[in-house]
């Protein structure tokens, strides 16, 4: 019944239209590989999560769709443009958030981000931009006197400056404080609640639940996995495990009715199960089950 | 869509900012002629230069005036941006400004504006305290002025696509400095700045001319010294026609080497 629900949404997302569409995306340099026949769309304001470990060819993606990268074969779109030809227009309607504040060291936050204001067509308000971020009080500060996560925050400052349809993230929170990042998740709640389309990278599984609508799993360049973040890897990945001790070992079984399973159980064993467990595989089990998968060879199913 | 003028504009105002919040650039390219106009002046103040029928004798300043006004003209433009080109490079501030739709044109209309107006501003300088605290005579022909004025701009112009195109060189922010400096701080050796042009080897002289900073001097000196000095240029003439060819020669060059070397989006 969930799963029928879940298809029907995919039926109707394919009928609105897509900010971003990416088919068969390969980018090889001389020897290596970096991304190997991506596919994926992102429609129009849902928040896409790329997941993957370190040199998995995140970056690589974002970069392409960003315009700051060539590919080497397949199909781009982004707003309906191939962002290797990104024109002026194009840029106006999306927003990168970079990965470091290290060129805006002397002037003040404020200077900086209405400066930017000002290069685009239908920029956002400074001051609103500033408080959105949480520097509405460090305006007039230089941005080399700001803390670390202070300065990443004038980067998403400038990321929205213009007012984006599409905002692209690479991940934006990798050195953060667990507070600082509460507070950028906040931010990104409130432009997902404005309808803006967002594509982020991550190494952190609980950003990918706390913001993701849909995500894929990169793992060699290759998409390993595809769909909604709470059905990643696939039903099979996400049976529920019922464990027990019965005869000396542990017994485990995976079914999709826990509840009639144990019953069962119980009726079985005339008794109550010992140890018994019931554990739903959440997203780093199934995270670290694809990596395994993947490495192994094995090939895994949507 | 905002105008690639109104745009550029902004820029200037947002890079002298910037500008003048760096002390490097701040004392390396602004002040450093001004310093040196007064170290030599003060240093060298005995010394005279005589030649028969010039009506009168070069005092230090006089002779110093020029050659900083040459010298503020090379770092303002080739040392200045050739640094600050090269930083922007390699510490992301292209890559932020691409993700923009900013013109690869208003990006330089900044560039250039900020280097023209701290140009000015150090030549104003330069020649009011050689004038005011050291003596220094100034010219008295609306002539010499114009000659100033086209030899100083068109020497900017030149000077500021040089630095451009040297900023394809240093592959870090951190080696810019290293880079670029060694090359400049030769270019005026050879070229009149510190040691008179006049008792170099002539050819040193020569190969000195294959470059602009020798031709921006000497148009100064034509403006700054009195007419009979010329006989100590090489050629015994000012040339003032060879200046502007060698000057417009070297704007061509360089807009070559930035059309082949410069990267806007930098893809990979």
């Amino acid at each position: 019944m969930v799963h029928s629900l879940a298809i029907l949404q995919r039926i109707i997302k394919l009928g609105e239209m897509n900010a971003i569409e990416v088919r068969a995306l390969t980018k090889k340099y001389q020897d290596l590989t970096a991304v190997s026949d991506v596919s994926f769309e992102i429609a129009a304001g849902e928040t896409f999560v790329l997941l993957g470990p370190n040199g998995a060819g995140k970056s690589t993606t974002i970069e392409i769709l960003e315009g700051f990268r060539t590919r080497s074969s397949g199909e781009v779109r982004v707003l309906g443009e191939d962002p290797q030809k990104a024109s002026r227009a194009f840029r106006s309607r999306i927003g990168i958030v970079q990965q470091s504040a290290g060129d805006l060291g002397r002037l003040s936050v404020g200077d900086i981000v209405r400066h930017f204001a000002g290069l685009y067509p239908n920029p956002r308000d400074a001051d609103e931009v500033l408080a959105a971020v949480g520097l509405e009080s460090k305006a007039s500060e230089p941005v080399k006197k700001l803390s670390g996560g202070q300065q990443h925050r004038v980067d998403v400052a400038l990321g929205l400056i213009g007012n984006p349809e599409v905002l692209f993230l690479d991940e934006p929170t990798t050195g953060f404080d667990p507070e600082v990042r509460r507070g950028f998740w906040e931010v990104i709640r409130n432009l997902q609640q404005e309808g803006m389309t967002i594509m982020l990278t991550t190494h952190y599984l609980d950003e990918a639940e706390e913001l993701g609508h849909r995500g894929g799993v990169i793992v060699d360049g290759k998409l390993v996995a595809i769909g909604e973040i709470s059905e990643l890897g696939g039903t099979e990945a996400r049976k529920t495990e019922v464990s027990w001790f019965e005869n000396g070992i542990t017994e485990k079984h995976k079914t999709d009715n826990p509840a009639w399973f144990i019953g069962e159980l119980s009726a079985r064993l005339g008794q109550e199960p010992e140890r018994l467990q019931v554990k739903t595989p959440g997203l780093e089990e199934v995270y670290l089950e694809l990596l395994a998968g993947h490495r192994n060879g094995v090939k895994v199913e949507d | 869509m905002p105008s690639v003028l109104a745009v550029g504009i902004s820029r200037i105002g947002y890079e002298l900012k910037t500008y003048v919040r760096t002390p490097d650039a701040l004392f390396f390219n602004f002040m450093f002629p001004l310093m040196m106009l007064v170290v030599f002046t003060v240093a060298f103040s005995e010394m005279e230069l005589d030649i028969p029928g010039a009506g009168r004798v070069l005092t230090s300043a006089d002779i110093y005036l020029p050659a900083m006004l040459a010298m503020g003209v090379l770092v303002s433009g080739t040392q200045n941006l050739g640094i600050d080109m090269a930083i922007e490079k390699h510490d992301g501030t292209l890559r932020r400004l691409s993700g923009s739709p900013i013109s690869p044109i208003s990006y330089f209309i900044g560039k250039f504006g900020q280097v023209f107006v701290s140009a000015t501003l150090q030549a104003l300088f330069l020649i009011l305290i050689a004038r005011f605290a050291f003596g220094a005579q100034l010219p008295e022909t609306a002539d010499a002025w114009v000659t100033l004025t086209w030899v100083f701009y068109l020497g900017l112009v030149a000077s500021s696509i040089l630095g451009i195109a040297i900023s394809a060189l240093p592959r870090s922010a951190k080696s810019a400095n290293a880079v670029v400096l060694p090359p400049i701080l030769i270019l005026q050796f050879i070229s009149g700045v510190y040691l008179s042009f006049s008792s170099l080897p002539e050819w040193l002289q020569n190969f000195a001319s294959f470059f602009p900073l020798k031709w921006i001097g000497q148009g100064f000196r034509s403006v700054f010294y009195p007419d009979a000095f010329k006989q100590a240029e090489l050629g015994g003439q000012w040339y003032l026609d060879q200046v502007f060819l060698a000057l417009v020669v070297w704007v061509l060059l360089g807009l070559v080497v930035t059309v082949l070397t410069f990267k806007w989006v930098r893809k990979s």
